[in-house]
């Protein structure tokens, strides 16, 4: 079963003052997300990434379309008991410590009260919210607050995962500890539905990825699938900023960053150019089929529209 | 009633009471308690009628200032702030949400009630020193006010379920004072002619009718009020509730929350 089947989502909001006119946010929307995998939602700002989750928690109705969670209609209330959604940016009751938020929304899902105050506990512990207790929520950091916001979303032991923008406002090691949830999240066998426009996030956490802009979904694929190997062609990186005339006859395109050197060059001279380093006792780091990268990908679907064929827009 | 609706007001009157404007209030309707001693002191034998008029007549305002400056908030605030996408994330109907957001400040404002109409019968104490029978047509008034409150709570609502606070607030007070005037509105509706008369009628009766339920007067010179009015009051005040939170309700579930 599809953890979510979205049939032709679409919003189009009415704007102006005085003479309304109609903007679209999201084209009609056809996604499907398979049960127990990490789900990456990827755009610029803007693309519709939000819109499209709103409207999945029932807090922007659709211009038309529908949606399936879990097998149930989407707009099935008692279906969100087995939801969790961490807003982007999330804001809080600043007047509650982070022990009765989670209580109340505890409450408000259903959660027994005989099995509250241990879950509470626990989600606090797993996102790293510990000696906070008597602490209200208005004097958290930012990060604190992105914190609570997974704690409260995982609270309930849902099924399926919403995240907009999870790591923002968070520093390296947050983001890192983040990254970690997500993949124990899957493991535990929840499916994961998360909004972002950071592409590493997306490129080490994803089983799959789908990429919006303008409100148009642009290519929806398995992570592995989108960065392939290019046919032909390896990288071979090595110590130094040395770049030997044996390699430019190889026809190697060389960039030195930093102390290394990295060249992508025709596999059939991979061994010229090992023999070429030797030759010259530079110590060889690694030699590497080249991939396209997801950041490459991401950038060739913003740029052409898959509607019109032509080039739309430019890179992020 | 639904366990959520329970949450959600026992949530709204956690804020209410944690909201320092709350306690500021509360202060404000004690020392008008206060004042009302030191009027009654300066009165001579009327003691007893300026303190029940002052003091009734803060708890009314106070408790509708109250009403108005938390109610215009509860939806609008919690839109603004996207505290609402947390909420309604999880099985939580929208009219379950507006509900117990009227039942947290209408709890608030019964509680906030019951400690200013313990000033009032304190400072009713000091001046008379002792009570008498007709006191407890005070009572009568309290219960009228707080259906004053529900009336006003649930207009606030309603008005901030579409509207922004500031002009909340505005809708809500002008509302409350010509609300205040209902019966003298009825009173010029059936002295006018033509389209005026048929205008009159029609806004007399759509404003929320507050001067049938303002009976501080009459409690306050010991005059007797019937069972008659004190179920009409209640009806009207339970009926004129449910229409504005159903409109409230009704706005609600149609609204975007971008």
């Amino acid at each position: 079963m599809a953890a979510i089947e979205i049939l032709g989502l679409e919003k189009t909001y009415m704007v102006g003052f005085w003479r309304k006119r109609p903007k679209r946010a999201l084209q009609p929307l056809h996604l499907t997300v398979e049960e127990g995998e990490i789900f990456g939602f990827l755009g610029p700002n803007g693309a519709g990434k939000t819109t499209t989750l709103k409207m999945l928690m029932g807090l922007v109705f659709p211009t038309s379309g529908t949606a399936r969670i879990l097998g149930h209609e989407w707009t099935d209330p008692e279906i969100k008991a087995q939801i969790g959604f961490l807003p982007e940016q999330p804001y809080f009751y600043d007047y509650l410590t982070a022990h009765e938020l989670l209580d109340y929304y505890g409450q408000l899902s259903g959660v027994p009260a005989k099995d509250r105050k241990r879950r509470v506990e626990e989600v606090l512990q797993r996102v790293g919210l510990t000696d906070i207790k008597g602490v209200q929520l208005r004097k958290f950091s930012k990060g604190m607050l992105q914190r609570a916001g997974i704690a409260q979303a995982i609270l309930h032991n849902p099924k399926l995962v919403f995240f907009d923008e999870p790591m923002s406002g968070l520093d390296p090691l947050g983001r890192r500890e983040v990254r970690d949830l997500m993949e124990q999240l899957k493991q535990e066998g929840k499916t994961v539905f998360f909004s972002t426009h950071i592409l590493s996030d997306a490129e080490a956490l994803c089983d799959r990825v789908a990429i919006i802009h303008q409100g148009e979904l642009r290519g929806v694929g398995a992570v592995e699938d989108l960065t392939s190997t290019v046919q032909g062609k390896v990288e071979v990186v090595w110590q130094g900023t040395q770049i030997p005339a044996s390699m430019k006859a190889l026809g190697a395109e060389c960039h030195v960053t930093g102390d290394t050197v990295r060249a992508v060059l025709p596999e059939n001279q991979q061994d010229a150019a090992i023999d070429a380093l030797r030759r010259e006792r530079i110590r060889l780091i690694a030699i590497t089929p080249l991939r396209t990268s997801l950041e490459a990908y991401f950038v060739e679907k913003l740029q052409k529209s898959p509607t019109t064929g032509k080039t739309v827009g430019t890179a992020v | 009633m639904s366990p959520r609706i329970v949450h959600i007001a026992a949530n709204t009157f956690r804020e209410a009471v944690r909201d320092r404007v709350l306690y500021n209030l509360i202060a404000f309707a004690l020392l008008l308690s206060g004042a009302a001693i030191f009027v009654g002191q300066i009165s001579i034998d009327i003691e007893r009628l300026v303190v029940i008029n002052l003091g009734l007549t803060a708890v009314s305002l106070f408790g509708v200032v109250i009403a108005i400056f938390i109610g215009i908030g509860l939806v609008s605030k919690e839109i603004e702030k996207r505290t609402l996408y947390t909420v309604l994330s999880r099985p939580v109907r929208r009219w379950e949400f507006i509900v117990g957001k009227f039942f947290g400040l209408a709890g608030t404002l019964v509680v906030n009630t019951f400690f200013m109409a313990i000033g009032v019968f304190g400072a009713l104490l000091y001046v008379a020193h002792k009570f008498s029978k007709p006191d407890a047509l005070i009572l009568v008034a309290l219960y009228f006010i707080v259906l004053e409150f529900l009336i006003i709570c649930s207009l606030a609502l309603l008005f901030s379920s579409f509207s922004s606070p500031l002009l909340s607030a505005v809708f809500a007070f002008s509302l409350f004072v010509i609300g205040s005037f209902a019966d003298d509105l009825r009173g010029f509706a059936s002295l006018a002619h033509g389209m005026t008369r048929w205008l009159a009628t029609a806004a007399a009766y759509l404003v929320p009718n507050f001067s049938a339920l303002n009976v501080i007067s009459a409690v306050a010179h010991q005059q007797p009020l019937t069972s008659q009015l004190i179920l009409n009051n209640t009806l009207y005040a339970l009926f004129y509730t449910t229409v504005a939170l159903s409109g409230a309700v009704l706005i609600f579930e149609r609204r975007n929350l971008k």
